[in-house]
């Protein structure tokens, strides 16, 4: 089994078409029944909400990746101080709507004038470089355990099961904040900022696996009595097979789901803790590190606490309407 | 009935066993690796070798990190003495241990703190509940409704608002701009009920917009796979008037996942709503914490992270016990 899981995704969502046309025969071939993917994507490309949230979150992604071209195109350096455009007695931009101008185009940072523009495209990177990797992480581990625990079963399966209601039981945030606030600061010779990214991506990634894990736990145990995989059994095949060819196909759907459902979540958290200060460590942009700049100064200068914190709102509503919309595309039953 | 009450307590004291363990473990041990010293960060570093020595001796610094895990234990169910020389400094059960930072004892600290984050979150566990589950069920009965779709408009709206920049919007509109309602501290209940309430008022209805969000998505949707189930056809189907077979056969069942997850998010909140408190500066446990984090007071992270999975295994018993009530399946397993 050198494919892996993904490789045998696409594989076993073809096979079955393709079969029973065989079977029927070329005549019949206009009924061959749609894949659930083919199904899915024409219910999605329906649903006008999820398809806005989708298109949404791919321009995210792609001015996330273009960062420092857009910051050159249309922004400044994230560290220049631009003092003259910050009133020397209060502290405000000068100009009024939080300093808006044609040439910084999210308006300046109080006191130090630094372009907001450029800091809000950067920590879009940092956001989503979190929020992906982290989800990324939950999901291998959610999948490893869940299906562990759920095709194994005996002690195994309660050893994990008990794993997973202990990690729920954690003051996951709380927890975070400490764990992240006592790790170094530098780790494998990154400078801070990376290595503050990879620490988030392990704690959020770390404490999400319980969700997934929980419910391809519940998936595997239902799909290992049913009719299919006794026959591939009796067939001969053995556990290996059975798991990667006929279990985690089946499986896809709703991994695909919960892990797009996870990443708002881990956005809204990675923010929170940069809030907190125990996330990206400044001068280094974050949305949720902005918005904790913006405390002191809001009722003055209320622009610089509603771009950032409007960011995120943006984010996490786009990635939940395509998540949902994901979700009633692949399972018509949740609606 | 008895045996799993008697399971369950088990597993609760097992939780919070194993939670104190790994707490302890990472935040006696992370110490240890980076190199910085418990001592140190207690008495200050202008202190000379002597009086290090004498810490480490007195709160037990020198012992293996299992042995000063047994002390921590001991003092949590039947206090402990701290012996320095002939001084003996005792800590009532439950001890939580000494503050790095103030030297206070850290139990006390933090009851003291403990009223205001009650009172923060229950007076918004009440209303999200009223306003969740209500709006839930109406937005589930007018299903497809102009009234449905701008509820769960809002309700998406309101989940993805993160839930401090939804209190600084509150707060610059309804304190800084209209002037309605005071910025400032909170105030005891018995020191002055209605100062309490008004202090109050906006972090209740921040915390409840997120939460009530939330719940009405969730009511919505289980209440509409109850509707659909054979046996409310049957109880419409024998006469039953509309209102019981809402409020008895559907709501009933609909209410079972909404208990849980009420349980555990009550449970986590009362351990520190720490975004809320920082936002509007209520000293509660969570803000605690965030001192105690900043500061690096180990004795004081330790505390609260025990105080919160307290509650949130608590949370978890109640819901699990509750859940048999509605339930009388459950009861069987």
């Amino acid at each position: 089994m050198s494919l892996g899981p993904e490789a045998s995704v696409t594989d076993e969502t073809s096979a079955p078409t393709a079969d029973a046309a065989e079977v029927r025969g070329p005549a019949e071939k206009a009924i061959a029944g749609r894949s659930l993917k083919q199904i899915a994507w024409r219910r999605l490309k329906k649903d006008k909400v999820a398809v806005g949230g989708g298109i949404v979150v791919l321009l995210l992604i792609v001015v996330a990746i273009l960062a420092p071209l857009l910051t050159k195109l249309f922004g400044h350096p994230i560290d220049e101080y631009h003092i003259d455009q910050i009133d020397p007695t209060f502290g405000t931009p000068i100009k009024p709507w939080g300093g808006i101008s044609s040439d910084f185009i999210f308006g300046v940072e109080p006191t130090s004038g630094r372009d907001v523009f450029s800091r809000v495209v950067y920590g879009a990177q940092t956001s989503l470089t979190v929020a992906f990797l982290s989800a990324f992480v939950s999901t291998i581990l959610g999948v490893i355990f869940g299906t562990a625990a759920g095709f194994l079963g005996g002690w195994i399966d309660s050893m994990i099961s008990r794993v997973m209601d202990l990690l729920l039981a954690f003051p996951q945030l709380l927890f975070s904040i400490a764990l992240v606030s006592v790790l170094p600061y530098s780790i494998l010779g990154l400078d801070g900022r990376w290595s503050r990214i990879l620490v988030l991506v392990g704690v959020i990634g770390f404490f999400g696996w319980p969700y997934i894990g929980r419910i391809v736990r519940g998936q595997t145990l239902s799909l290992r009595e049913r009719e299919f995989v006794e026959a591939a059994r009796s067939m001969g095949a053995r556990s290996p097979r059975i798991l990667f060819r006929e279990l985690l196909p089946n499986l896809a759907a709703p991994i695909l789901v919960y892990t797009t459902l996870i990443i708002p979540t881990n956005i809204l958290t990675e923010a929170a803790l940069s809030f907190l200060g125990v996330g990206i460590p400044p001068p280094n942009p974050s949305w949720g590190g902005m918005l904790s700049d913006a405390i002191s100064t809001y009722q003055t200068d209320p622009m610089y606490m509603i771009i950032p914190g409007g960011m995120i709102f943006i984010t996490v509503l786009a990635f939940n309407l395509f998540g949902d919309g994901l979700r009633d595309a692949l399972d018509p039953k949740a609606r | 009935m008895l045996a799993y009450l008697i399971r369950r307590l088990i597993n609760a004291v097992l939780t919070l066993l194993v939670v104190s363990l790994v707490t302890f473990g990472i935040f006696f041990m992370v110490p240890k690796i980076t190199g910085s010293d418990p001592a140190l960060l207690y008495i200050g570093k202008t202190s000379d070798a002597a009086s290090i020595e004498g810490i480490r001796v007195k709160m037990g610094l020198n012992d293996p990190v299992l042995v000063q895990y047994g002390k921590f234990l001991k003092g949590l169910v039947a206090g402990r003495d701290y012996v320095s020389g002939p001084e003996v400094t005792h800590c009532d059960a439950p001890c939580l241990g000494y503050s790095f930072k103030t030297e206070q004892e850290v139990t006390p600290l933090l009851m003291s703190v403990l009223p205001v984050t009650l009172s923060l979150a229950l007076g918004a566990a009440i209303l999200w509940l009223i306003i969740g589950v209500s709006t839930g069920v109406i937005s589930a009965l007018r299903r497809g409704s102009l009234l449905d779709r701008t509820v769960m408009s809002a309700a998406l709206f309101g989940v993805s608002m993160p839930i401090y920049f939804t209190g600084l919007i509150a707060s610059a509109i309804f304190v800084y701009q209209l002037g309605w309602l005071p910025q400032g501290q909170y105030v005891p209940f018995l020191e002055s009920p209605s100062e309490w309430f008004t202090q109050l008022l906006l972090p209740w209805i921040t915390l409840a917009f997120l939460f009530a969000a939330t719940y009405a998505r969730l009511t919505r949707a289980n209440m509409l796979e109850t509707l659909g189930e054979d046996y409310i056809r049957t109880a419409r189907a024998k006469g039953l008037p509309e209102r019981v077979v809402i409020g008895k056969h559907a709501l009933r069942s609909g209410l079972t996942a909404i208990v849980t997850v009420f349980g555990l998010d009550l449970g986590a909140l009362l351990g520190g709503a720490v975004l809320t408190e920082k936002v509007f500066n209520l000293r509660g446990l969570g803000y605690q914490a965030l001192q105690a984090i900043q500061g690096n007071d180990l004795p004081v992270i330790l505390g609260v992270t025990m105080i919160a999975a307290g509650f949130i295994v608590i949370a978890n018993l109640v819901v699990d016990l509750v859940y048999g009530l509605i339930d009388p399946r459950v009861r069987l397993a």
